[in-house]
């Protein structure tokens, strides 16, 4: 089992209305060159979250102590630019497991399923409203159930459904990979291998 | 009758081993390239399951991103990309995989390297870390970035699973005028398309000036479809595209070959193939473009003014802060901009063809007193080339020197890095936040706008250079 199971998440959220914020800023290029997945959640957002002589910029979101939670809530077309998987690592290894954007970048959204961070992408309106609920009471919570794909803004009872296949919601229910899935098909993949004409 | 198909459902379609109900299809992948920086988890992670290489003659590594571009036959100096370097020399060895290292005569940019060597072809599926891999659609494969737990996939299984991406083609008719390279091409079209425009589409270019367009043009092109956020790019191979793979070194030779070919041939959109979004351009409106933000999507023809929040498609919301990190303002000219660095290279335009256009413009000129240039091939194989058309020597005479190949300033993870509050006119592909270098401002251009602004040190129209 690659990572813990996702049922449902009750938290407070952190806010980041800025829109296209692309894996670079998630996690920069030079935080990359370990050679094992330790440590990442520390030099998340680093250069947003820190001046250059290491010390937090008291502005940012991640150094306010008014918000915390497992929910990042992000600006559209977030996760945008490098394939990099640190930026998922990092931010589950900070202590998030879903992510709630009005747009996901593509790659960026499968290495979240993929490493067991939930992509929850609702519409422009609800997440303003979810913006405007927390900049209101920065301890709001947002309830996340997976099985009946459905996030709700607990202050208000909005709520909204989201979308994810099938599939991708069983293995995060019950923390399975792609991995091992694969390894059950070896059969099917030696006998389409043989036709391979490359 | 059977029904009519794009050239990615062709490719796409003849590679499904298993679809999934309500889930992804499970899509065989022929060639996996690899590099240091995102396969030593995946490496790991299959050890730790107790899993093994599944076609380990299908994968190849070589190491750019984090390798130095001077002095290359000495020890890397930083002990973090060291490690990454012998991990991928340790991993490769150890499962029998090609690996062209740091100092071997094949060694450079994955997605240069590739191609010139005749492992990328027409009708594949290619995979590797890195988001630019969308490069090889230019041969009429699918190509993509993916990430580590996918590497991992695909080493102990050849395959991923991935939902099969909705269809946008990208049509362009007409002659591009003087001046303007398939960088302002592909520039344009995510200017129009916005950052994010093209989300969950595979991309197919089609229209006269892309079957006009060189193989390394097609590669620039194909490059940046990750910069409108599609999945990838391709074009449909043609003569042009047998031609260049013909003789290759790793490509399939005599009867295997032709075999190939005729095969290829069939690789185009079939007439009334449908496309969930199709965009039309006229190539007569494209100039050369320069990026003034801080997403590729942010670009405008160079003699244009920077526009204003309201008249950009996308981003409104961070326009602002965009701005305000470049340090310009709405309505300014870029022409006359002040110009700190230059970088000509990765695998966007850091091939022959571009070294070309480079020299072209700074031939019996001088470096500007101003400007720091880095030129970085994106292998050994252009560098040679450089040497041996003269290009090197033009270049030493106007004051430039050639560094060694890799990514280099393209994601400065080595230490070609563009200092904080400093401007850079680059031919790579992003332009985000510190992309170049902790507070570097970066500026998206052509080899000929690099070029113009490397001899007079500021942002500068190429076509008054052309005679
Ligand atoms: S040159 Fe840049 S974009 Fe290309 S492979 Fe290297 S880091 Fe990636």
């Amino acid at each position: 089992m690659a990572y813990d199971k996702f049922t449902v998440l009750k938290s407070s959220a952190v806010p980041l209305p800025i829109e296209n914020v692309d894996t670079d800023q998630i996690i920069p290029a030079r935080f990359l060159k370990a050679t094992e997945r330790k440590g990442f959640g520390d030099n998340l957002f680093r250069d947003w979250r820190y001046n250059n002589d290491d010390s937090p910029k008291e502005d940012f979101v991640l150094n306010n102590d008014k918000y915390s939670g497992k929910i990042l809530v992000a600006g559209k077309n977030f996760g945008s630019g490098s394939s990099r998987e640190h930026a998922a690592w990092a931010i589950y290894d900070y202590g998030f497991r879903c992510v709630v954007s009005s747009f996901f970048a593509d790659i960026f959204r499968n290495n979240c399923l993929n490493i067991g961070i939930l992509p929850v992408q609702v519409s422009g309106e609800f997440l303003n409203s979810i913006f405007e609920a927390i900049e209101a009471d920065p301890t709001t919570e947002l309830e996340i159930d997976l099985n009946t794909q459905k996030i709700t803004l607990l202050v208000t009872g909005q709520s909204e459904g989201f979308a994810i296949n099938g599939y991708k919601k069983n293995n995060m229910l019950n923390g399975y990979d792609d991995i091992d899935f694969l390894q059950s098909l070896k059969e099917e993949i030696g006998v389409y291998a043989e036709t391979s004409p490359y | 009758m059977s029904e009519s198909k794009s050239l990615f459902d062709k490719v796409w379609d003849a590679h499904v081993v298993k679809s999934i109900e309500d889930g992804p299809d499970v899509l065989f992948i022929d060639r996996h390239f690899i590099h240091e920086v995102t396969s030593p988890v995946a490496f790991l992670s299959m050890e730790q399951r107790g899993l093994n290489v599944l076609h380990p003659n299908r994968t190849f590594a070589t190491a750019d991103h984090n390798t130095p571009t001077i002095n290359q036959h000495l020890p890397v100096a930083d002990a973090l990309s060291a490690n990454q370097l012998s991990a991928l020399e340790k991993n490769t060895g150890k499962y029998g995989i090609s690996h062209w290292g740091l100092g071997h005569y094949k060694n450079g940019i994955v997605h240069v390297v590739g191609p010139e060597n005749g492992i990328t072809l027409p009708g594949m599926t290619i995979v590797c870390g890195d988001s630019h891999t969308s490069t090889h659609g230019a041969f009429g494969a699918i190509a993509f970035g993916i990430g580590t737990s996918e590497v991992e996939m695909v080493l102990t299984s050849q395959c991923i699973m991935q939902q099969k991406a909705k269809k946008m083609r990208i049509v362009i008719n007409g002659k591009v005028s003087e001046g303007v390279l398939p960088k302002d091409v592909i520039l344009y079209v995510i200017a129009k398309i916005s950052a994010s425009g093209a989300t969950g589409y595979f991309v197919e270019y089609a229209g006269e000036v892309f079957e006009n367009m060189s193989m390394e043009g097609r590669m620039t092109v194909c490059n940046m479809s990750i910069e409108m956020g599609a999945r990838g790019g391709m074009i449909a191979p043609d003569q042009k595209t047998f031609d260049y793979i013909q003789g290759k070194e790793l490509a399939p030779k005599g009867a295997d070959f032709d075999r190939l070919v005729e095969y290829w041939k069939t690789l185009k959109t079939d007439e009334g193939a449908q496309f969930d979004i199709e965009y039309v351009y006229d190539a007569s409106d494209i100039e050369p473009m320069i990026t003034y933000g801080t997403n590729p999507g942010m670009g405008i023809a160079i003699s244009k003014p920077i526009p204003r929040p309201d008249d950009v498609l996308d981003g409104k919301a961070s326009y602002a802060k965009s701005l305000d990190y470049m340090g310009f303002n709405v309505g300014e000219s870029m022409i006359g901009k002040k110009v700190d660095y230059v970088f000509l290279g990765s695998c966007t335009n850091g091939r022959i063809e571009d070294f070309r256009q480079f020299a072209s413009v700074v031939k019996g000129r001088k470096k500007a007193d101003n400007v720091i240039a880095w030129l970085v091939p994106g292998s050994h194989v252009v560098e040679d080339q450089i040497k041996a058309e003269g290009i090197y020597d033009i270049l030493i005479n106007a004051g430039f020197e050639l560094r060694q190949p890799g990514c280099s300033a393209c994601l400065a993870m080595n230490d070609d890095k563009v200092p904080a509050g400093k401007y850079a006119v680059s031919t790579s592909n992003r332009n985000f936040e510190g992309r170049q270098g902790p507070g570097a401002r970066t500026m998206l251009a052509s080899p000929l706008v690099a070029a113009a602004a490397a001899v007079t040190g500021e942002v500068t129209d190429p076509r008054i250079f052309l005679n």
